[in-house]
């Protein structure tokens, strides 16, 4: 018999965090190697955890809905197995872990104080001494993280650092008297950089916070009758990515009006025979996709992520696609898509969409993306500034199709199918010479197909 | 003003009503004639308003609820008398059904203004039968107010509020209080709202909130603490149905820690509604868990001694809880 520890899986690249949705067993259940322990969250990704032994659930280590990163201890599993004990890793500067030890100290030295005051019960303090002595000194400097709902709550009011704050309950505890006492102009720093802007906030709106947790901008203005709708965890997860990209990657923009009036006649004159034969319709985003490709090809400074000082040149040409759902926004990736054919991509984006719709979208089918190409002109929006899918270095919108008159060399008019695409760069890695040239060559492959070009 | 127990202060109150009204009447088991009452609550009631009006029933709880029910659809103000709290389980259909739905199945046209009393509450050494708390019973049934007065002033203006009330009112007695509790009540002709708690001590470090024999615990045990150096604020729930809900909430948002006492069991009595609201209403003053002691979930008073003082919620126990809690 030996305890063993199941750890935080990897759930795909680029994936730090992650939480458990759902415990699919139960302390103490029995379960066999292989057999589904929890649903993990990542992004957005719900994946089964399997168990990596047999045996008998001993203990969560982690709570439900909570983010941890990927290696976290999540459960110990007590199996049949000899050996030693695998045990949760102290690390030296885990602080958490050290200020339970020290709280589990001062449990035990209170239970000795208080089997001597009970030995002398005659003896009552008055106010100021039973409050102190009761303590052990040390209690106050190391005070529990967890703070009640009245003190969040006016800590966030008044702008309070709670680690300034000397608490006064059980076991240095800070009450909310603490704080309604506290001397805020005694604090030692003001309160992050943030202060100016929190200040702002409580002057205009003197309602009381709605949520519980701090917010990590001010909390909007709000007046009667408005609605207030917590975001669901993919809102959450899209949230947080776009905060990401925006505040990591410097965006820099450019647009170039492309002439599709060839693909346009292709696809008006395949596309019957195509959905007889495929199955699928035939639209024009994968003519985008490969001539995007195909560019990336002679490009592949676009084809790269910014890491800490240092380019990542993909091998591997993997496309990102945005599909919208009704309610979400979703990025699966076609991975090597240069691999493909017009066909091969068209079956492959309308699988990807089919899983995006149905919520059935796997880790590895939203992972790996080097690039996204985004079909912005779907919903006849005919120019953008797309936000880079981070840590990619580059989007690009394919915006709607639409007639035009074009002057022609000899004076007249012709009418053409234009397409305005609107590219976004990290310029911290493409300047937009190199962006210009690339678009340049999507343009040009774009061009090069005829009303004869092969979709196979 | 004259010096009363908390009995004395309910018949004074009756007697007053009987006086000013003639349509009320009063019934129960033994409850006319020399007797009145196997407490003596409603001692010289038929003789000074006659056998007509204060009269004796056979042992027959389905009948006390439901002769209410119709005295008072025909013009009378009837108080029916539960000899013992624990007895009213006969006449609950009268009570639930009939009593507490007659103003609306008949869209306002019949009211049953209706005072059932019942005696309850343990210490008394009463056993299984006569120790009850069953308050959480006929909890909650719209319709159906429920009161109980936890000081002789509270007991004679309540019990008058209740008579004048044109709702069924079930108005519960201490029988523990009855001659313990002594003191000045006015000679006036006054009146105790039925649906408002009422704030008995000022504190601002924690919540105190109960009914009957744990309150008058609770209030000795804030002048122990207050020596201590905290201060609690005592709440008598007193409208234990519809619950004073601002009241209670204002009270739980003032200390942001609370303590909800009751004799009856721990689990589904009056305190665990109490601590919804709370809960609800409060979430961002609350300092600590919302606290509740109570009697255990086994199920009933028990008659040996022992086992009684270990069932009851005493003093001692109050102010643990209320200690703990004030170091929090």
């Amino acid at each position: 018999m030996s305890i063993r520890i199941i750890e935080m899986p990897h759930l795909g690249e680029s994936v730090t965090e992650a939480s458990i949705a759902v415990w699919l067993v139960a302390e103490g259940d029995k379960i066999e190697k292989y057999d589904p322990i929890a649903e993990a969250v990542s992004d957005k990704v719900t994946t089964e955890i399997p168990s990596n032994y047999s045996g008998i659930v001993k203990e969560f280590l982690i709570e439900v809905d909570t983010d941890v990163p990927i290696g976290t201890p999540i459960v110990k599993i007590e199996t049949e197995e000899d050996g030693e004990d695998e045990t949760v890793e102290v690390s030296a500067d885990s602080e958490d872990v050290q200020e339970e030890k020290s709280e589990e100290f001062i449990n035990h030295i209170n239970k000795e104080i208080d089997k001597e005051a009970e030995e002398q019960p005659q003896e009552r303090e008055t106010k100021s001494d039973a409050k102190q002595s009761s303590e052990p000194k040390e209690s106050s400097e190391k005070s529990s993280a967890r703070y009640s709902p009245a003190v969040v709550r006016i800590a966030q009011e008044r702008d309070i650092d709670l680690k300034q704050v000397e608490g006064t309950g059980k076991h240095g505890r800070i009450t909310r008297k603490d704080v309604e006492n506290f001397d805020v102009s005694s604090q030692s720093q003001p309160r992050a950089e943030k202060a100016p802007e929190q200040t702002e906030s409580h002057t205009q709106s003197e309602q009381k916070p709605k949520s519980e947790s701090r917010p990590s901008s001010p909390v909007s203005h709000t007046s009667a009758g408005d609605e207030i709708v917590p975001a669901d965890g993919i809102r959450k997860a899209i949230a947080k990515k776009m905060v990401q990209s925006t505040t990591e990657i410097p965006h820099a923009w450019l647009m170039v009006e492309a002439d599709v009036t060839n693909i346009v006649k292709l696809r008006e004159k395949t596309k019957e025979q195509f959905k007889k034969q495929e199955g699928i319709s035939l639209s024009f985003f994968p003519f985008f996709v490969k001539a995007v490709v195909q560019a990336l090809k002679k490009h592949p400074i676009i084809n790269t992520s910014w890491d800490n000082g240092n380019i990542v040149y993909h091998k591997d040409i993997n496309m990102s696609i945005a599909v919208a759902t009704d309610e979400h926004l979703f990025v699966p990736v076609i991975h090597n898509a240069d691999h493909y054919s017009l066909s091969g991509l068209s079956k492959e984006i309308s699988r990807l969409a089919g899983l995006a719709r149905d919520g059935k979208l796997s880790s590895s089918d939203i992972s790996g993306g080097t690039m996204t190409v985004n079909n912005t002109g779907s919903f006849g929006s005919v120019q953008s500034m797309g936000i880079i899918n981070h840590p990619q270095a580059a989007i690009l919108q394919v915006e709607s199709i639409n007639k035009r008159f074009l002057p022609t060399e000899d004076g007249g008019f012709k009418t053409a199918d234009m397409v305005n695409l609107c590219l976004s760069i990290d310029h911290r890695i493409i300047d937009g010479l190199q962006a210009g040239r690339f678009l340049q060559d999507v343009k040009e492959n774009l061009s090069k197909f005829t009303d004869e070009s092969n979709l196979y | 003003m004259a010096m009363m127990t908390y009995l004395e202060a309910i018949r004074k109150g009756i007697e007053e009503e009987m006086a000013r009204d003639e349509k009320v009447v009063i019934f129960g088991e033994d409850v006319g004639g020399v007797k009145g009452g196997v407490f003596g609550v409603t001692q010289g009631l038929a003789e000074k308003f006659g056998d007509d009006r204060c009269f004796n029933t056979p042992l027959t709880e389905g009948l006390i609820g439901g002769l209410a029910v119709g005295l008072g659809v025909t013009g009378y103000r009837a108080i029916g008398e539960f000899q013992f709290a624990d007895y009213i389980l006969p006449a609950v259909n009268q009570l639930i059904s009939e009593a507490s739905r007659m103003r609306y199945r008949t869209k306002g046209d019949w009211i049953a203004p209706i005072v059932y009393r019942a005696p309850y509450g343990g210490g008394v050494r009463g056993g299984l039968y006569h120790s009850q708390s069953t308050e959480k019973v006929l909890f909650g049934q719209p319709g159906l107010r429920i009161v109980t007065p936890s000081s002789p002033h509270d007991a004679k203006g309540l019990i008058k509020a209740a008579i004048r009330s044109d709702d069924p009112v079930l108005f519960y007695e201490h029988k523990r209080l009855y001659r313990l509790l002594k003191e000045d009540v006015s000679d006036e002709d006054y009146v105790v709202p039925l649906d408002k708690a009422n704030v008995v001590r000022e504190g601002d470090d924690i919540t105190v909130i109960g009914y009957g024999m744990v309150l008058n615990h609770a209030l000795k045990a804030a002048e122990t603490l207050s020596k201590e150096g905290y201060e609690a604020e005592v709440v008598d729930v007193r409208s234990l149905y519809p619950l004073d809900k601002e009241t209670l909430v204002k009270a739980a948002k003032k200390t942001g820690k609370v303590l909800l006492v009751t004799e009856d069991n721990l689990e589904g009595s009056i305190m665990s509604e109490i601590s919804a609201i709370i809960a609800e209403d409060a979430l961002f003053d609350l300092d600590a868990p919302i606290k509740r002691l109570a009697g255990p979930d086994s199920p009933s008073m028990p008659y040996s001694i022992a086992l009684e003082r270990e069932f009851l919620v005493d003093e001692e126990k109050v102010l643990n809880a209320m200690r703990e809690l004030a170091e929090f």
